[in-house]
């Protein structure tokens, strides 16, 4: 039952209330229960985080400092994902689009590509990687450590403490290092036109300029918010709940990257639909 | 006999307050238990940990925990900060019933408890200042302020030199002195050890036990004493801790006029309450479990 239990919800958050006479085999054998479980623990500290947005204490600094760590930290991998992402998809198109003697749309293309999808997607894969681990494999080792327990026994609440300032810092950062991202793969794209395909560089310029809409950058924007989302309240759950020692710690940053990648993926596809529907872009 | 000569040699140091004890041990609050747990029941899984336990815990005592590992021992103070909840029970602190309180009440509750963990529990990304102020930085307290009540709690566990130090350069002891120091600041009326020796050399052990000794008698703190080494046992519940003349802090037996009723002895067993009592009473107890945790055969 303990085990798992997300160690601020003092043994009262989950399932097992319910179910306790079943506990805990088989409970913890039935993937449905279990998946039960867990979901209702990332709601509970869903919905604990934003009822603590209400009131003080609020650590700006720390929000800042996780800003920093999460927005300049991971600028270079971003800035390299998005410029040789932008790179090779006009190497990959390039041909094809001369085949239909369609090369002046090559911009076109890679910019789409780039800022309805790639961007925000690599992106968002990129930090889930970098930060989601880190965020997991901090908040783990603290659980481990004693160290959340200390916070509580200090009266301090880890939720306002630790997860509220990280997942408004990616909230606020990945739509930043999304925009970067698809800026360095326009650059990207356009070096590989001009310089392997001889491409006039205001010939590709002018079709990313006639291939991007306003309703294409709101749809670039407003897709990383919720990666961002996703990856913190993921990450910090799967940190928050670790258990089994440096072991465990192990287990929660893999789970926790793998977990916030498909769900950013699979959030992709419903997110592109809705935008689809709502501003009207991506029909012919 | 302690009462006077606290109240008289306080020179000790400009910076250190003592209870008034002789108003304290008149005040009638003191006859209601700091801490109190009535039936408390608690299990993991199918396992139980604490089935009906009851016990209560008075103004500036100490009751030593004993038990096996895995006897639940760290549970019991777990339960007391509310940071896991009995299936069954009532959880008492200072008079006000804490069993069936959310989040943001227990917080209010556990300003006045500090908690020393097993292995320090330090917050490793920061300096041993910030961790010894961590609780006012919380607060809000004004800077001049903290720093003085920081170098205090450190000169207080001997430490003020690693206020510096990050705790990944601390050895074991020094960590624990500094999760001591943390819990103190703040005045807490209850301070909870949580095997604070474990793994420790005995002469830091002695150390650490002495610093309990010093709250309990001279700063009238209650306490809980988590341990299951019997050398903890017996420095706490023989030993006490007056001022001398020069105004030092000194060490003295009870010996066999003086008996400690300050002191008391709770042995977890099967998840029952084993043993309450004196250690005297522990010592000449005939039961073959309680000899052989005492005795080792």
């Amino acid at each position: 039952m303990a085990a798992i239990c997300l160690p601020f919800c003092a043994g009262r958050c989950n399932l097992t209330l319910f179910f306790k006479e079943a506990l805990p085999t088989r409970f913890l054998m039935n993937p449905l229960l279990r998946f039960i479980a867990e979901l209702q623990d990332v709601s509970l500290l869903l919905w604990r985080s934003i009822v603590s947005l209400r009131h003080g204490p609020r650590y700006f600094a720390e929000t800042l400092r996780q800003m920093d760590m999460i927005g300049v930290g991971s600028l270079p991998i971003v800035l390299l994902t998005g410029f040789f992402t932008g790179g090779v998809l006009v190497l990959q198109t390039y041909p094809t689009l001369e085949y239909y003697s369609l090369q002046n749309e090559s911009g076109r293309s890679v910019a789409t590509s780039l800022i309805r999808e790639l961007g925000p997607v690599l992106s968002a894969l990129m930090v889930s990687g970098r930060i989601g681990s880190a965020i997991a494999a901090e908040l783990g080792s603290m659980v481990v450590s004693q160290q959340i327990e200390a916070m509580r026994a200090l009266g301090t609440d880890p939720i306002r403490k630790l997860v509220v300032p990280r997942i408004t810092a990616l909230i606020m950062m990945l739509p930043l290092l999304t925009v970067a991202a698809d800026i360095f793969g326009l650059i990207g794209g356009g070096i590989v036109a001009n310089y392997i395909y001889g491409q006039d560089i205001h010939v590709f310029s002018e079709s990313v300029r006639n291939g991007i809409s306003t309703k294409d950058i709101i749809a670039g924007m407003v897709k990383p918010i919720f990666f961002g989302f996703i990856i913190g309240l993921v990450a910090c759950h799967k940190g928050l709940s670790t258990s089994g020692g440096t072991v465990g710690v192990g287990r929660s940053v893999t789970n926790s990257v793998v977990t916030a990648s498909i769900w950013v993926i699979i959030f992709d596809f419903f997110l592109a639909k809705a935008l689809q529907y709502l501003l009207d872009i991506g029909r012919i | 006999m302690l009462v006077d000569e606290a109240n008289s040699a306080l020179p000790l140091s400009d910076d250190i307050e003592f209870t008034d004890m002789k108003e304290a041990v008149d005040s009638p609050d003191r006859v209601a238990p700091v801490i109190e747990f009535r039936d408390v029941c608690l299990s993991f899984d199918e396992k139980v940990i604490l089935n009906g336990i009851s016990f209560s815990v008075r103004r500036g005592e100490t009751k030593i925990i004993l038990g096996r590992s895995g006897g639940g021992k760290s549970t019991v103070i777990r339960l007391i900060l509310g940071l896991i909840k009995p299936d069954s029970g009532r959880i008492l602190i200072d008079g006000e019933d804490i069993t069936d309180h959310d989040e943001p009440a227990l917080m209010t509750v556990r300003q006045k408890m500090g908690m020393v963990f097993q292995e320090g529990a330090l917050f490793d990304s920061l300096p041993v200042y910030e961790n010894v102020a961590y609780r006012l930085r919380e607060q809000g307290v004004e800077e001049d302020e903290v720093e003085a009540e920081v170098r205090r709690m450190l000169r207080f566990v001997a430490l003020e030199d690693a206020i510096e130090k990050m705790p990944s350069e601390l050895s074991g002891g020094m960590r624990r002195r500094v999760g001591i120091a943390r819990a103190l600041v703040g005045d807490p009326e209850i301070v909870l050890f949580d095997e604070p020796t474990a793994g420790l050399d005995p002469p830091t052990a002695r150390t650490i036990c002495e610093l309990a000794i010093k709250l309990r008698d001279l700063h009238d703190v209650s306490s809980i004493f988590v341990t299951h080494e019997m050398n903890n046992l017996r420095y706490l519940s023989s030993e006490y801790a007056v001022i001398d003349e020069g105004g030092e802090v000194r060490f003295e037996k009870e010996g066999e006029r003086l008996c400690m009723i300050n002191t008391e002895i709770l042995m977890l067993r099967d998840g029952k309450v084993g043993f309450e009592g004196k250690d005297e009473e522990l010592l000449r107890s005939e039961d073959p479990y309680i000899r052989t945790f005492v005795h080792g055969k």
